[in-house]
């Protein structure tokens, strides 16, 4: 493609319409009749598939008899980030995956009709949980995102007192920060956080934990930690041209397009995308909203490897995004002003071996390097590991990967436990929203049982 | 969260939600379980002399994709011996003292047999028992069921002998194949019936195999008649609820029966007179638990309200129920047609035109795009057009301010009789 210089500038208009959720919700006729459609199976396959285990049919049949409160309470009564998961979770791989309908006719559009119900509660402002009665006990959450606000619900609602300590100025984790708001708004994950502070949970954000406040101090004055940090942005992929002007980091992107217009400029720039999981994928799609001409997914395995969803692929190439198969990146190419003006690439064929994952093995055609000319290029090979905090807590770890006991989620140190991100272990496919959450809940389940003796406690009540 | 709790003539339930008498209530295995998921009580599967079953004993009416809009069954009461059936209900009510269990009970019409069985049943503690006049098949060829509830002095007689010895309240329940279920309510209120319970199942036969040529269900090829149940029976159910609840020579508390499967069933139920209701066809299609989302819609609903007992919704809307005679000849509404949501299917054009009075137009508007109009001067305000749009907020009906006084059928029969005694057409209930 012949690249197209600038013609426009990147507008608000663009950007509201470019960045507004892309999936229309259900409507209440759409709404009315999926959830009729729905067979109400009895111990369902869609519960058993979804890692918090949602009463699906249930908050289904409540959809059907117009009792939206119920429905949504349903929903968020097993999954404290259930709005957010509407919306991100892999159905497809998830509850609508495990549906007996897909044979027999289509699944139900479980994801919507859950979007349906939490959409609902939002507008109506009704408060569907309340706190538990104090017991005396406190526990630290290190991190707002999925993981320690579900953490942190389900410790108040059982009667502890809860501090989140959130390094950013906002909380929710990448769902506030790092899933686009195409997919998801904002707003949505900023509701979650609001419905875990009206339990009495107090947010801290702007700490730093390790830097703004020691361990040490937590340590003091907290019964229990939950590490709930998450990853960091993306690692450098060690190629030369790093550190070009025009190489971008893919969640510091995707993250500067969420409180509003980034300063960043696309418009009109040929962008090369560097990965091909789900964030790449995103940062491709986020490429093009941006304004970029054209935007090239780069990937040194084909199609059949590649860790993105099939849905998100889909919704790449319906926003225009193309695909570099068997293509492996070796240098940023720049100008003496220090600009991005190219990539250079090798092309790669698979040998028939298949690798230790399962695999095959890519290999580089000898004198196939070439150099695509482009302004921009986006890596998004992964996320970089906390390794420091995890060490300044001294927990034992696996290259940044918390160890904890599989459950309880407690760590090498009693007094801490830790959930999300930060302990998913690399060749597990993709991290998720819904198994953060289910972690952090696990965890609480586990605190209270240290420390108040009970099992499985009625959790605070609904209202 | 409001209290559910409810008293039905003396019979207590920590819920409104009953299991009628049925296959569900079979055993105490089963009652047990639908405690544990939520039910307040539940009426014992029909005691009496234990019978023989059939096989196969149901069929159901499936609606446009829609599984058991009816249900349909040609079985008898129970077929375990009354000591079995004792044993287990002294054991479920042992188990939860705070639920309500009634006996069903059906007997040969006579003054022993009903005192017999009423004494035994009694013995073991019961919360009340519920007579069994509405059967419609198979009992009712021995005289018992249906063919003695539909006879007004066997229900009060029967009534009568059970009440000699009862000591527990007495529910009677009614079968809705008569012709004006009042009239055997009213009997069994004469006889001391505590409170009625109503429907039983409706004469029926679910269809016809249309290539074996064989009744649905058949008892190898040959088939009977049956009792419908089910969603497709509540409008006749509450109808019946209805009729009862505001005839003054009835005036004991109704357990309505009939087409329930959700908490909006129930409070149309109770909101036409039901102190309670019961539950079979919904049970039998998902089993217990979905008692657990009607609880839920219920509860949420009560809140809505602002009602702290539901109980202060029984037999709001009774009143607004009476005869036609009664109703305002000079209220008039209008359809009126949301262009903003309308969809452009049609249907409401096509069935007035054909079906009513030929008053919605196919037009094209000013920007050249197919729009449905209502010429309301012509327009009887029959409600058949809003019945059949699929589209929500797309038709509402609308009343007119006409400007004129109500007058009912009656009021104005008595008008025209007082200005002239020679005319006189009866008034009309
Ligand atoms: C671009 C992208 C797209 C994704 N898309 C999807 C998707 O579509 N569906 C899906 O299911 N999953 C998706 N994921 C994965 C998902 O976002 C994560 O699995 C999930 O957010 C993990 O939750 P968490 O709470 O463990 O961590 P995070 O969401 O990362 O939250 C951790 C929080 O801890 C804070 N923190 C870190 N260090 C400190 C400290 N020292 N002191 C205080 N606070 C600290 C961070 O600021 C952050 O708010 C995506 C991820 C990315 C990067
Ligand atoms: C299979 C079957 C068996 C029934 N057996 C009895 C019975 O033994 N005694 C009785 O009083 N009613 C019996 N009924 C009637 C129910 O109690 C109830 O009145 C009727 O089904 C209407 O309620 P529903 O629409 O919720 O099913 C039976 C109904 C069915 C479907
Ligand atoms: S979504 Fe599918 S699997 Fe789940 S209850 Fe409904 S029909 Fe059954």
């Amino acid at each position: 493609m012949d690249h197209t210089s600038p013609l426009t500038t990147f507008t608000p208009d663009m950007f509201m319409r470019n960045f507004a959720e892309a999936e229309p919700g259900l409507t209440r006729k759409g709404a009315i009749e999926e959830s009729n459609r729905c067979l109400y199976c009895y111990d369902a396959p869609c519960i058993k598939a979804c890692p918090t285990s949602i009463n699906i049919p249930s908050f289904i049949k409540r959809i059907a008899t117009d009792n939206m409160k119920g429905s949504a309470q349903t929903i968020m009564d097993s999954n404290p980030v259930g709005a957010s998961c509407a919306r991100v979770c892999p159905t497809e791989e998830l509850c609508e995956g495990a549906c007996v309908l897909n044979d027999a006719s289509a699944p139900i559009q479980i994801g919507l009709l859950q979007r349906y119900a939490t959409d609902w509660a939002i507008n109506s402002g009704v408060q569907l949980f309340t706190a538990g009665v104090s017991n005396g006990k406190k526990v630290a959450i290190i991190g707002g995102g999925p993981a320690g606000l579900s953490a942190a619900r389900e410790l108040a609602r059982e009667g502890f007192g809860v501090v989140i300590y959130e390094a950013k100025s906002l909380a929710g984790g990448l769902d506030t920060h790092g899933i686009v708001s195409f997919r998801l708004p904002q707003s949505i994950s900023l509701w979650e956080v609001e419905q875990v502070e009206k339990l009495g949970v107090e947010i801290r954000t702007g700490v730093k934990v390790g830097i703004d406040i020691t361990v040490e101090e937590l340590k003091a004055n907290y019964d229990a930690i939950v590490l709930a940090a998450g990853m960091g942005y993306v690692p450098p992929i060690g190629i030369e041209g790093e550190k070009l002007a025009g190489v971008y980091d893919a969640i510091e992107l995707v993250e500067s397009t969420k409180t509003g217009i980034p300063t960043l400029e696309l418009m009109g720039q040929r962008v090369a995308v560097i990965g091909a999981g789900n964030t790449a994928i995103d940062a491709a799609t986020c490429s093009v909203r941006l304004g970029a001409a054209n935007v090239k997914m780069v990937y040194r395995r084909t199609r059949e490897e590649m860790t993105a969803y099939d849905f998100e692929y889909e919704f790449a190439k319906q926003d225009g995004v193309e695909f570099s198969w068997l293509t492996l990146p070796k240098r940023i190419v720049g100008d003496e002003l220090g600009n991005v003006t190219g990539l250079e690439c090798v092309q790669m064929k698979l040998t028939g071996e298949t690798g230790k994952d399962g695999r095959l093995v890519p290999m580089p055609v000898e004198g196939s390097e070439f150099i695509m000319p482009l302004e921009a290029v986006v890596v998004a090979i992964g996320q970089k590991r906390r390794t420091d905090l995890i060490d300044a807590l001294g927990l034992k770890h696996n290259w940044g990967i918390v160890d904890i006991d599989e459950a309880t989620y407690r760590t090498s140190d009693p007094q801490i436990y830790a959930a999300g991100d930060i302990v998913f272990g690399s060749g597990k496919g993709e991290a998720m929203v819904v198994s953060a959450a289910q972690q952090g809940k696990e965890a609480a389940y586990a605190i209270v049982k240290q420390y108040l003796g009970q099992q499985d406690s009625v959790v605070g009540s609904a209202v | 969260m409001a209290d559910l709790s409810i008293n039905l003539a003396g019979i207590k339930s920590p819920n409104p939600f009953w299991l009628a008498s049925a296959p569900p209530t079979n055993t105490g295995y089963q009652v047990q379980r639908a405690f544990e998921a939520g039910w307040g009580g539940a009426v014992w599967k029909t005691l009496g002399e234990p019978i023989i079953n059939v096989s196969s004993r149901f069929a159901a009416v499936h609606f446009n994709g829609q599984r058991v809009a009816g249900f349909n069954n040609i079985e008898l009461i129970t077929d375990r011996p009354l000591e079995v059936n004792l044993k287990e209900i002294y054991e479920t009510k042992k188990r939860f003292p705070n639920h309500a269990i009634i006996a069903s009970l059906m007997v040969e019409p006579t003054q022993e047999k009903w005192h017999e069985i009423v004494k035994r049943v009694e013995a073991i503690g019961v919360d009340g028992l519920e007579l069994n006049f509405g059967c419609p098949h198979g009992m009712a060829e021995r005289g018992m069921g249906a063919a003695s509830g539909q006879q007004p002095d066997l229900v009060q007689a029967q009534t009568t002998w059970v009440k000699e010895v009862a000591t527990t309240p007495v529910i009677v329940k009614l079968t809705p194949n008569i012709t004006d279920i009042t009239v055997v309510a009213r009997s069994a209120v004469q006889g001391g019936a505590d409170a009625i319970s109503m429907i039983n199942t409706i004469n029926s036969l679910a269809g016809v195999d249309i290539h074996s040529w064989n009744t649905l269900p058949n008892v190898g090829g040959q088939g009977a008649h049956g009792g419908y149940c089910g969603p497709a029976v509540k409008p006749i159910a509450l109808s019946m609820v209805a009729e009862c609840a505001r005839d003054l020579g009835v005036g004991v508390p109704i357990s309505g029966i009939g087409g329930i499967s959700t908490w909006q069933d129930v409070v149309e139920f109770m909101l036409m007179g039901a102190t309670g209701i019961q539950v079979c066809t919904a049970v039998m299609h998902h089993g217990f638990r979905i008692v657990e989302e009607m609880i839920d819609g219920l509860n949420n609903y009560l809140d809505d309200k602002g009602l702290a007992s539901v109980t202060e919704l029984i037999g709001k809307s009774v009143s607004r129920y009476s005869n036609w005679g009664d109703l305002d000849l000079n209220y008039k509404v209008v359809a009126r047609i949301n262009e903003e949501n309308c969809i452009n299917c049609n249907k409401c054009h096509i069935a007035c035109e054909d079906a009513s009075h030929q008053c919605i137009d196919m037009l094209t508007n000013a920007d050249g795009k197919a729009i449905l109009q209502v010429r309301e001067e012509d327009c009887v305000g029959c409600n058949l057009c809003s019945i059949v749009c699929p589209a929500e907020g797309a038709i509402d009906m609308i009343p007119l301010e006409n400007g004129a006084a109500p007058l009912t059928w009656n009021e104005r029969q008595k008008v025209i009789s007082s200005l002239n005694g020679s005319y006189s057409e009866a008034e009309v209930v």
